[in-house]
């Protein structure tokens, strides 16, 4: 229900965004294609303008879309004119996902793993601690670039720019895998260390709470061995853990495009800043549409997992009370 | 004799100085007795409870000694004193409400309990432990949280007696339930006693009147000492010390007419344990004191079993 409802009010934002920028995407594409004479020109403009549906009122652009959606259909690119949308984003979609699960998960994992360490020995909390508080205030394409100056420009170590080197073409060889892995593994690194501080920090705090709660007090005053009581602990600290992933998904996104514009990473990312640049309606809503439908989805997953774990969630929604 | 506390001093580091919670405490606890500890808050009754399982990081053990069965208990070593925890002493906390892992099934909890103190879990027992208190075998397969706030009390009181130890230390457990209930789970804990669950049983609380309804003994705590100590009816009918008598006092009476005799509290407060006064605690407060009080006085054994701290007893 909430789903649908986010779902509706996300769609039609997207929908208004690129209509009420300025700029108007027909004359652009008019004007690329160089012609002087008049009567061409206007023959080009009835043409697109009819194509893209901009000669009908607002409220009909509007069902068209939803219309187009339910149909899977997000219309033709302007930019790479005319392929449709959905494969220039099927394009990009690769490459978003290959860094964004394996960073977001990876850190989250990581992260919780090194906070509860840090809960516990006082020496790893005194660095764990103010490293993960300057990792975490770091802006994502602030350490991008300082990653791409240091390990790219600098050592020369990784290459700063594109999802694989210019001289090769897309194929299932190892050495382009490896080259993928070469290009992949600057962006990654920026994510995953931005996100690790954050978890670090919020499942450090929480272990610390869980081990002075009474069940913990109690277990330890009946004697039980802090293996059990840290096992304890750690189970119920990871489930606001849980929460805050789904919270910081839309962020975390957010912080993935901004990284990809850094790297010039052919992801969706990259492909909103050139949507942007050249007033592609169409390319820019179907790559939001298809980031608002990837973020809801992945909250949808954590709400389920959420209640496999917590059995007070399941016994709230079978009407029981605390 | 089960338990012989001698002249126990456990400190709390605070970052003014050492508070003096317990000062110098001795008492013994006889087989299959239940010793009523009462008292204000702060006067020590909660430290000494802690002090006999598991000492907090900031409590310090300064001095005295405590024996258990004829064997010292180590209680100033955290380590060491686990060999005792939950076999020898154990413990029904305060915070009975939330001492059980939330996200645990009761019964699976119990099992990795027992199993991480190199138990075989026995169900047979565990099950007649729960028909002792009243409660249904399927609690096992549920989750706190699916318990009424007595349910998890009773609950406790069965994993905490699991192991038949020889001394429970029952603090404040009836100050989160309400009247009805209080009486019952202090019948419950009695009929531990007298079921051999536990051999004997310290209760802490500052409820007078519930202590006198199951405690053979009573003893009275002031800032940190011991102020009487005696079979409870002597505590209740024929008490010495004046802190004692004026505690008494202080409880509401049924037959009487508070329009007509107002209720009298205690004026003044305890003293800073942080630096206390030399001499006897209570003197600020006392209606007798003179000038002997100004030397402290010494825990007298007045009548048989009847100990009282004050030299006008």
């Amino acid at each position: 229900m909430v789903y649908g409802l986010t779902f509706v009010v996300a769609v039609t934002v997207d929908w208004m965004i690129p209509r009420f920028m300025p700029g108007d995407p027909v004359a652009g594409m008019v004007a690329r294609a160089n012609v002087s004479q008049p009567a061409a020109v206007e023959a080009m403009r009835q043409y697109y303008t009819g194509l893209f549906g901009f000669d009908q009122p607002l409220w009909r652009q509007y069902l068209n879309f939803w219309t187009a959606l339910l149909h899977g259909d997000f219309g033709i690119s302007i930019w790479v004119f005319p392929t449709p949308v959905s494969d220039v984003i099927m394009g990009a979609v690769p490459y978003t996902l290959g860094l964004m699960i394996p960073s977001v998960l990876l850190s989250w994992v990581v992260g919780n793993r090194l906070g509860a360490y840090a809960a516990r020995r006082r020496l790893l909390d005194n660095t764990v601690l103010p490293v993960g508080y300057v990792l975490t205030a770091m802006p994502y394409m602030w350490l991008a670039v300082l990653l791409a100056w240091g390990l790219g420009v600098i050592a020369g170590v990784f290459p700063i720019a594109g999802g694989y080197s210019f001289s090769m073409q897309p194929n299932w060889s190892a050495e382009f895998l490896l080259d993928l892995l070469h290009h992949w593994a600057l962006p990654f690194a920026s994510l995953f260390l931005v996100a690790l501080g954050g978890w670090a920090i919020g499942m450090r705090n929480m272990i610390i709470y869980e081990l002075e709660s009474d069940y913990s007090t109690y277990l330890a005053a009946l004697g039980a061995p802090q293996r059990l009581i840290r096992r304890y602990a750690f189970r119920n600290a990871v489930l606001p853990q849980i929460t805050g992933l789904a919270l910081q998904l839309g962020v975390l996104v957010a912080g993935a495009l901004v990284t990809e514009i850094v790297f010039s990473y052919p992801g969706l990312g990259s492909l909103i800043l050139k949507a942007i640049q050249n007033q592609d309606f169409f390319l820019l809503q179907g790559t939001f549409m298809f980031i608002v439908l990837g973020v809801l989805a992945a909250n949808f997953i954590i709400d389920i997992v959420y209640v496999v774990v917590d059995p007070r969630t399941r016994a709230g929604m079978a009407g029981a009370q605390a | 004799m089960s338990l012989r506390v001698s002249d126990l001093k456990v400190h709390y580091r605070t970052l003014r100085g050492d508070v003096r919670a317990l000062d110098g405490v001795s008492f013994e606890l006889g087989d299959a007795e239940i010793l009523g500890l009462a008292g204000e808050s702060g006067c020590g009754k909660t430290t000494l409870g802690k002090s006999l399982i598991r000492m907090d990081g900031r409590m310090r053990h300064v001095g005295g000694t405590v024996e258990l069965d004829g064997t010292e208990l180590p209680i100033g070593d955290d380590r060491r004193m686990n060999d005792f925890r939950f076999h020898e002493v154990s413990l029904v906390p305060q915070y009975s409400m939330s001492a059980l892992n939330p996200t645990r099934k009761i019964g699976k909890m119990v099992g990795e309990l027992l199993r991480s103190r190199g138990v075989t879990p026995d169900t047979a027992k565990l099950l007649g432990r729960l028909d002792a208190v009243g409660l249904p075998h399927e609690v096992l397969d549920r989750y706190p949280i699916e318990l009424s706030g007595g349910m998890k009390q009773r609950m406790v009181m069965v994993i905490s007696t699991l192991l038949d130890p020889s001394l429970l230390i029952a603090d404040e457990v009836t100050s989160a339930l309400d009247v009805s209930t209080q009486k019952a789970v202090a019948r419950a804990l009695a009929g531990f006693r007298d079921n051999g669950f536990v051999k004997s049983m310290i209760f802490i609380t500052h409820d007078i009147s519930l202590t006198y309804q199951i405690a053979d003994t009573i003893m009275v705590m002031y800032a940190g000492r011991l102020a009487e100590k005696a079979p409870a009816r002597t505590i209740v009918e024929a008490p010495r010390h004046p802190y004692t008598r004026m505690l008494i006092d202080s409880l509401p009476e049924v037959g009487v007419r508070h329009a007509d005799r107002r209720l009298s509290g205690i004026a003044g407060s305890p003293p800073s344990l942080l630096d206390p006064p030399a001499g006897c605690r209570f003197r600020d407060r006392c209606p007798l004191a003179f000038d002997r009080c100004a030397e402290e006085p010494p825990a007298a054994e007045i009548a048989p079993d009847h100990f009282v701290a004050c030299w006008k007893a």
